[in-house]
């Protein structure tokens, strides 16, 4: 059996020292190891930013694509070989701003794949602009005079959105983080994670400490039901979104493959190409 | 006795114009004719004017005719808009409900025949169009049976009585109009045609077929006109192969969903037309810069921006070459007929996959929708080639390797694996990277991947890289082009021949890499050249001077007002280099 040692490369990230992103890596090794995973059954797809780089730390297939895109991509690969484990990962902007499109209906149409958002209020590789994840207010370099923007909630807009599996944690809580990796790989259909992945570098009011201070696990409110969609909306509303855990749980919809009329049981990716003669012939009769 | 039959029938869009053309169509195709129809129509669903062209013959045809035998007409309108291109023994036939006016000018013989009248006493005015088919026949001489094979296909489903009403529609239309005659069938005698049985469809059915044939499995796009046939075929046909069509979000996403699915080892694509082109631009770079295969089929139309979305034009063709940042390995293909559509799109995936880079399949608006009889197709030729796809297992790597995806070799391909496989662990990104996919912005690491890259297209083959007519070994005129002008170019060249004039034909395949050895000849042996496309800036004509030369001597015949070049319009725009040899002319026929 493979363990979490198996999923590293050589690569020495090029991230700062205190990144929240380190621990994100650790949780998706660790997760993949506990699923049983080995490293070639993997496919992690990442957008651009100081988070997109994940995909080239993990010993795994990977394909570090560009700004925005991670979705798609991860779920043409998905169809293409349904016995892949995909992740898809990047940042806040990555997935709330350039990609926001994609996420959402990467949601609506539940393909069966794990998708991780390192979530740190704030542009990272372009050295500290405004993200759609920034509190009103907040003096970045394009926003010096603090951000005028309301703040996108990824949550919220998740349950909205029909997603399946909805997700927040916080990236120094490796044994959670990774628990709530884990549960999303086994999700039949899309799971959406965002993981408070704070930038020591240029966020300096969303820190560990403001995290440890302000979010509330789901874990210690009583009687919290992950099945329940409305609960969900009105606890996320109570706590400014400010959770962690599985916040909501579908476990009866279909993932979309299952649903697409005709999708082979097989991979797509080990079939013969050939059509033979008798189906291409029927095809021409049509025309005729 | 005609050879040949020029039909038009106009009306309001919505009101059943489509599907009186596909009717006649359709009935004269099974007996052995070769058809080309071309529609006219705007970007709304209903109102406006729409017209079906047909063109009948006992021999191929690929143009739109340049005039017309016969205008049925629904509403004054059509009439007003084209009775110009009626030749003087041409007729109207007018549904008398809009009490039809014939133009002064019009020479043609106007009948007016009630075919909503007919149809309503028949039980539903919406069976006028079967009454104008019928009118028809009378002039041709076409006996009414032949409709009865179309007319089960389509009203089938509703029952023996709906059949039999559209036919009797058919017949009523028929004997109104012979009565008009005088009781004499066929003052258009047609001659009887081979009685072949030949495939009928647009260039989009050609293209998604080629598609099918070769080895589709996923197609993820966004609708577009003049796209959207393709994704509609493929989505009643892939899932009997286990595959699929992902109507996506945008193109941006389309585009990518393809890259990500041939990363993962199907053949997977996309079709969009200019505005979807420009969105793709990136993910086509990314495509060429992890050398995943990926194929695009751009149906072109009026630009710029959401311009003539309806219409002809071919002015996308330096976006398509030049289109995405940087510099990338890229091959553009230009069929020009529906059967040229098939084999290449075929062959679009094979180099995709054997060069490991974007391949752009161009068509255009009139190729992509232009209906046309169509040679059967020889499933014998259809090959799937991977290329340096690894398939056999691979050597066990230690634990800290990583496969060599990017190794660089001689010709430039490196073997590829795809996710899932055993010791093929390797990283794909966007970033410069090294041999196994590392990132890596090295000085002489960046020349040896760009090289690596730049080089696979060095030596590439290319079956037809041209479609070469060149019967003299010096012409005084050589025409080129490239997609649906061939069908036009040809029969403006057989004109000119007929008058003495030595021309030559060169329809352009491959587009880029510039197949510059082919084409370098027939320059040179000529004393003219004309480059024929629909576009305002001459695009191809400017790719010729730049890779062959003979700046001077290659001259352009442009026409970009959204409509197809007809026969005439090549005709005239040579006539204009002769004998003033070498005259300038930027013909805006
Ligand atoms: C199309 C495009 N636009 C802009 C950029 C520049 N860019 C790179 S990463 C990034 C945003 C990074 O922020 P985020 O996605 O939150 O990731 P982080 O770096 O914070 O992890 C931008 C704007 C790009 N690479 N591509
Ligand atoms: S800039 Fe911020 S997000 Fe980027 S590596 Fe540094 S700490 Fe992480």
């Amino acid at each position: 059996m493979a363990t979490f040692k198996d999923f590293r490369n050589d690569v020495k990230p090029n991230w700062c020292p205190g990144c929240g992103d380190f621990s994100v890596q650790a949780a998706i090794q660790r997760a993949a190891a506990n699923i049983g995973l080995t490293p070639d059954q993997l496919a992690v797809i990442s957008g651009i930013g100081c988070s997109g780089r994940i995909s080239g730390y993990i010993k795994s297939y990977g394909l570090h694509g560009i700004h925005g895109r991670s979705l798609p991509i991860a779920q043409g690969v998905k169809m293409a070989n349904k016995d892949l484990t995909v992740i898809a990962s990047g940042g806040d902007g990555d997935g709330f701003a350039i990609g926001m499109g994609h996420t959402i209906h990467a949601m609506r149409r539940n393909i069966d794949l794990t998708y991780i958002v390192m979530d740190n209020q704030i542009y990272g590789l372009t050295k500290g602009q405004t993200s759609p994840r920034s509190a009103q207010g907040f003096v970045t370099k394009s926003t010096p005079k603090g951000a005028i923007e309301g703040t996108v909630s990824p949550m919220e807009l998740a349950l909205t959105s029909g997603a399946s599996f909805v997700a927040q944690s916080f990236s120094t809580d490796l044994k959670d983080l990774t628990a709530i990796i884990e549960a999303g790989i086994n999700h039949k259909g899309f799971s959406i994670i965002n993981v408070f992945s704070p930038c020591v570098t240029y966020n300096k009011i969303n820190t560990y400490d403001w995290f440890k201070e302000n979010l509330t696990k789901l874990s210690t409110i009583e009687e919290y039901d992950p099945s329940n969609r409305e609960l969900a909306m009105n606890t996320l509303m109570q706590h400014n979104g400010l959770v962690t855990g599985i916040i909501y749980q579908d476990k009866e919809r279909p993932s979309y493959q299952e649903l697409v009329h005709g999708y082979a049981d097989e991979p797509l990716a080990s079939q013969d190409l050939q059509l033979g003669d008798e189906m291409f012939n029927d095809l021409v009769k049509e025309f005729i | 006795m005609i050879n040949q039959l020029s039909w038009k029938v106009g009306g309001q869009q919505g009101e059943g114009i489509e599907s009186t053309g596909e009717i006649f169509s359709t009935a004269l195709n099974r007996l052995g004719y070769f058809l080309y129809g071309y529609r006219h129509f705007s970007s709304r669903i209903k109102g406006g004017h729409t017209n079906n062209k047909i063109r009948v013959s006992t021999t191929p045809v690929r143009a739109v005719a340049d005039d017309l035998d016969i205008l049925v007409a629904f509403d004054q309108e059509t009439i007003d808009v084209n009775h110009g291109e009626l030749h003087e023994q041409g007729i109207i036939i007018a549904d008398a409900k809009f009490n039809p006016v014939k133009p002064e000018q019009t020479k043609a013989e106007m009948y007016v025949v009630p075919f909503t009248e007919l149809a309503a006493e028949l039980g539903t005015s919406l069976m006028k169009n079967m009454v104008a088919v019928g009118a028809t026949c009378a002039v041709i001489n076409l006996d009414v049976q032949v409709f009865t094979n179309v007319v089960e296909e389509i009203f089938g489903r509703k029952g023996e009585a709906v059949v039999q009403k559209n036919m009797e529609a058919i017949q009523q239309g028929y004997n109104y109009m012979l009565e008009q005659l005088g009781g004499k069938a066929g003052i258009m005698q047609l001659a009887p045609a081979d009685g072949q049985q030949r495939m009928f469809m647009i260039g989009n059915d050609a293209i998604a077929l080629g598609a099918l044939a070769g080895g589709v499995r996923l197609m993820a796009a966004y609708p577009i006109t003049p796209a959207s046939e393709i994704m509609e075929y493929l989505i009643e046909k892939l899932p009997k192969v286990g595959g699929t069509v992902i109507q996506t979000e945008d193109e941006i996403a389309a585009a990518t969903m393809a890259i990500g699915a041939n990363y993962g080892g199907i053949r997977s694509f996309t079709a969009s037309a200019g505005p979807g082109l420009s969105l793709m631009m990136e993910a086509i770079g990314l495509a060429g810069m992890t050398e995943t295969p990926l194929v695009v089929v751009d149906t072109q139309r009026g630009g710029p921006s959401t311009g003539l979305p309806t219409k002809q034009e071919q002015s996308d063709l330096m976006a398509m070459i030049y289109g995405t940042h940087g510099e990338i390995p890229k091959i553009v293909m230009a069929p020009s007929t529906a059967e040229e559509a098939f084999y290449d799109t075929v062959e679009a995936f094979n180099l995709a996959e054997e060069y490991q880079c974007p391949v752009i399949l161009l068509s255009d608006l009139q190729l992509s929708l232009g209906k046309q009889t169509v040679e059967p197709l020889d499933y014998s030729q259809v090959e799937i080639r991977r290329g340096k796809l690894v398939q056999e297992e691979l050597p066990e790597l230690d634990a800290k390797s990583y496969f060599k995806r990017y190794e660089v070799t001689e010709d430039g391909v490196s073997p590829r694996v795809i996710p899932g496989m055993k010791h093929g662990i390797h990283h794909v990104t966007g970033v410069e990277h090294d041999e196994t996919g590392r990132p890596s912005e090295g000085a002489a690491n960046r020349q040896a991947q760009m090289n690596k890259r730049m080089r696979k297209l060095g030596q590439i083959r290319f079956n037809t890289p041209v479609y070469k007519n060149a019967q003299h070994e010096e012409a005084d005129l050589l025409l080129i082009g490239f997609n649906s002008t061939r069908g036009a170019i040809e029969e403006g060249m057989e004109r000119l021949e007929q008058e003495g004039i030595k021309v030559n034909h060169a329809q352009i395949r491959l587009i880029h890499p510039f197949p510059t050895e082919e084409i370098l000849p027939l320059i040179e042996s000529a004393k003219n050249v004309l480059v024929v496309e629909n576009n305002a800036t001459g695009q191809l004509a400017n790719i010729i001077k730049m890779n062959v030369g003979h700046v001077h001597k290659v001259k352009s015949l442009l026409k970009y007002d959204g409509n197809p070049f007809q026969p005439h319009h090549i005709y005239d725009g040579s006539k204009e280099l002769f004998p003033l040899q070498g005259a300038v002319i930027n013909g805006n026929v």
